[in-house]
């Protein structure tokens, strides 16, 4: 047996500070993983952030840069144009026949000349910093074209700072800033539609997933790599404070959030939908989803409680005819009017 | 090469020279000549840089932030509402440590909105640890560049190049503009010890708790504090190469003066016409030209300052509800050094013009 059997593979490794039971964490290694070690990650403030760079210790086995809260996806393009000047001038082919200012470039005013391939870039945000305060520089991002994978790790909510509601935030859910009271059944608001929004600006590759499907977060995230441009890749990870629930059920949460209809598994290529995770006729009803978690226990209690569970309800009625997804509709309904 | 040549124009070519890789700005007047010279200089093949467009200001500060991780040199320029809106990415590139060169082409902040000349934009961020320069004339704003990069570059310190808006940037003389190979020789590759790379995966950006914060945060004011001598050699050091003075600090007709004017930028050249006038109508003063605003340069103002008896303080920015923020930074420059009588003047606020006539008349009061 070869002495490598025992050697951690992982490209963001064990002794973070991550709760037990994180979903982000979890679908963070299995996209790094799967990216391998030719890549640089791009971090925006939140979870991830916190719980793998405490100074001054890293557990990051890849080139990793954090920089604030709403600008990864700029910090990217410039990650990126830094390496296209970095290979234009390895190659050693100058863009310009002037002769009045420019002599002919020397590879060795690199940092690193010999890299061999561009690494890939890719961005690890959280949806405070996908939906709401990065929103803006992620368009331009996608404006661009860049060549870039980003990553949304969806856990519906400022959780980093104590659970407030954020763009993605579910209607009915109790989070700190939409309290549960006389007044109020939590949120008010309907989650953004970022998935529609990333495909109206023309990323190339477009997924959905959940941490309950890490086979199915490492095949899109492999696939999404074949494609040159701006992709976007968002995943439902359950969060143990913020949602409310036990470490053994992010898991099963997170699968019972795409089975009832809720949290729609997709993959849209340059505005096809090319795949969906089809759900059972006899898929669970939303309730099943909610009774676990602490951020919906309020809904049951209430007349007003019952109508956003109806809401809830009807959502992922909706989202099963919108995209198709039970066993008999048919595919490919949606969507194609943003098809370039 | 001596050319005639817009202030904008000659950033552009002086910038080309220092050979960026990645250029990334967003237009807001009066930077906006600077931003698209470097754009028409890559259009017509001859630059190499990256140009990214984009949406923000905040985007472009975080753009270069990103490329100068990745071991690649870069620039951006902006001024006023632009430079405010970039504050929170400018003071993470200071404390991540990037060599980023800025240029802000100083103007007002609103409201009300003004376009024009002053210098409350970039005293808004003297805090955010970027070494900031001042410039008093175009070939001054042109020669502060390369020096900028390689003071930020030996040092790992962001530095900003000011200059203000409309006066240095629209306006037209003649610039001495240095050969390729002349720059090359004064301005090494840029090659940091730490960079994003994945032969050597290195983490940038940490959280750090409360005993380390402090630490981390006390050694770049120390950092910065120090930087004095390095700056200063790296001035002589163009001197040597380029013929011409960069100095932390200008002066004019200061020894044995009763009076000195302080000033920061352009107003200096009107200043100096003032300064004349006033000794022939038998007045004993002299000027001061402040060059190097972070780190301040409080050795070379006492020295100047000590033995006279007033010192005139002309303000292009104020801290609401205190005083003229040259006026507190030269105060603290003095304090317990030497008996002098400080008048603090606000003058020049959004484009306000000074003639020599209003300057001479501060004298009076």
């Amino acid at each position: 047996m070869s002495k490598n059997k025992y050697k951690n593979q992982n490209l963001l490794l064990p002794g973070h500070t991550a709760c037990s039971g994180c979903g982000q964490n979890l679908a963070a290694r299995h996209v790094i993983n799967t990216l391998g070690p030719n890549t640089i990650v791009v971090n925006a403030t939140g979870c991830l952030e916190v719980t793998t760079t405490k100074y001054s210790e890293s557990a990051w086995g890849v080139p990793y840069i954090h920089s604030l809260f709403e600008n990864p996806a700029a910090v990217a393009t410039g990650v990126l144009a830094a390496f296209k000047y970095k290979s234009q001038i390895t190659n050693n082919k100058p863009q310009t026949n002037s002769k009045s200012q420019i002599q002919k470039i020397n590879p060795t005013n690199l940092a690193n000349p010999t890299t061999p391939t561009n690494p890939n870039v890719v961005v690890f945000a959280g949806d405070g910093s996908t939906f709401d305060i990065g929103f803006g520089l992620l368009a331009g991002m996608f404006e661009r074209g860049d060549d870039v994978l980003y990553v949304c790790f969806d856990n519906e909510g400022y959780q980093n700072t104590g659970a407030q509601a954020s763009g993605a935030s579910t209607i009915g859910s109790k989070t700190t800033t939409t309290p549960v009271g006389k007044n109020s059944i939590g949120s008010d608001l309907m989650k953004k539609n970022m998935v529609a929004f990333a495909v109206s600006q023309g990323a190339r590759y477009v997924a959905t997933s959940t941490i309950a499907y890490p086979k199915d977060i490492e095949n899109k995230v492999k696939e999404s790599m074949k494609y040159k441009g701006p992709k976007y890749i968002q995943i439902l990870v359950p969060c143990i404070p913020g949602w409310g629930t036990e470490p053994k059920d992010t898991v099963h949460i997170a699968r019972l959030a795409a089975t009832t209809g809720l949290y729609p598994i997709l993959e849209i290529v340059d505005g096809d939908v090319t795949k969906v995770l089809k759900v059972s006729a006899q898929r669970p009803k939303i309730e099943e989803y909610l009774k676990l978690q602490g951020r919906y226990k309020h809904l049951f209690k209430t007349k007003e409680g019952a109508e956003a569970i109806k809401k809830l309800q009807k959502i992922c009625d909706a989202n099963i005819e919108v995209y198709g997804l039970c066993p008999t509709c048919e595919e490919h309904q949606i969507l194609m009017q943003y098809k370039k | 090469m001596k050319k005639i040549l817009e202030g904008s124009q000659a950033i552009a070519e002086i910038i080309n020279l220092c050979r960026p890789g990645v250029v990334s700005a967003y237009p807001i007047t009066p930077q906006t000549h600077i931003v698209e010279d470097l754009a028409k200089l890559k259009a017509d093949g001859i630059a190499d840089y990256e140009f990214v467009r984009v949406e923000s200001e905040f985007a472009a500060a975080s753009v270069v932030l990103g490329a100068v991780a990745s071991g690649v040199r870069a620039y951006t320029a902006t001024t006023s509402q632009g430079l405010l809106l970039m504050t929170e990415v400018l003071y993470n590139i200071a404390g991540l440590e990037m060599p980023v060169v800025m240029t802000c082409a100083n103007r007002a902040v609103g409201a009300p909105i003004n376009i024009w000349n002053d210098q409350q934009d970039a005293m808004s961020v003297r805090d955010s640890g970027w070494i900031m320069l001042f410039a008093k004339t175009i070939q001054e704003a042109v020669d502060m560049h390369p020096l900028a990069y390689k003071v930020a570059e030996s040092l790992s310190i962001p530095v900003m190049v000011n200059m203000d808006g409309f006066y240095l940037t629209h306006t037209t003389e003649e610039v001495n503009i240095p050969e390729q190979k002349a720059i090359d020789r004064y301005l090494p590759k840029f090659r940091p010890e730490n960079y994003l790379g994945v032969e050597n995966p290195k983490t940038f950006g940490y959280l750090a708790m409360p005993k380390e914060y402090q630490e981390i945060r006390l050694a770049l004011h120390e950092k910065i504090k120090n930087s004095r001598t390095s700056i200063v050699k790296a001035m002589k050091d163009f001197k040597n190469h380029f013929g011409r003075t960069l100095e932390p600090i200008s002066t004019y007709k200061t020894s044995d003066v009763n009076i000195v004017y302080v000033v920061m930028g352009s107003m200096y050249g009107t200043l100096k016409v003032a300064v004349d006038e006033l000794r022939s109508e038998g007045k004993s003063v002299g000027l001061v030209g402040i060059n190097m605003f972070r780190p301040f340069p409080d050795r070379e103002i006492l020295s100047v300052l000590q033995g006279t008896k007033k010192v005139i303080v002309v303000n292009r920015a104020v801290s609401l509800g205190t005083e003229g923020i040259l006026t507190t930074e030269i105060k603290k420059a003095l304090y317990g050094k030497c008996k002098v009588e400080i008048q603090d003047e606000i003058v020049g606020l959004g484009g306000k013009d000074m003639k020599v006539g209003d300057l001479k008349e501060l004298i009076k009061k």
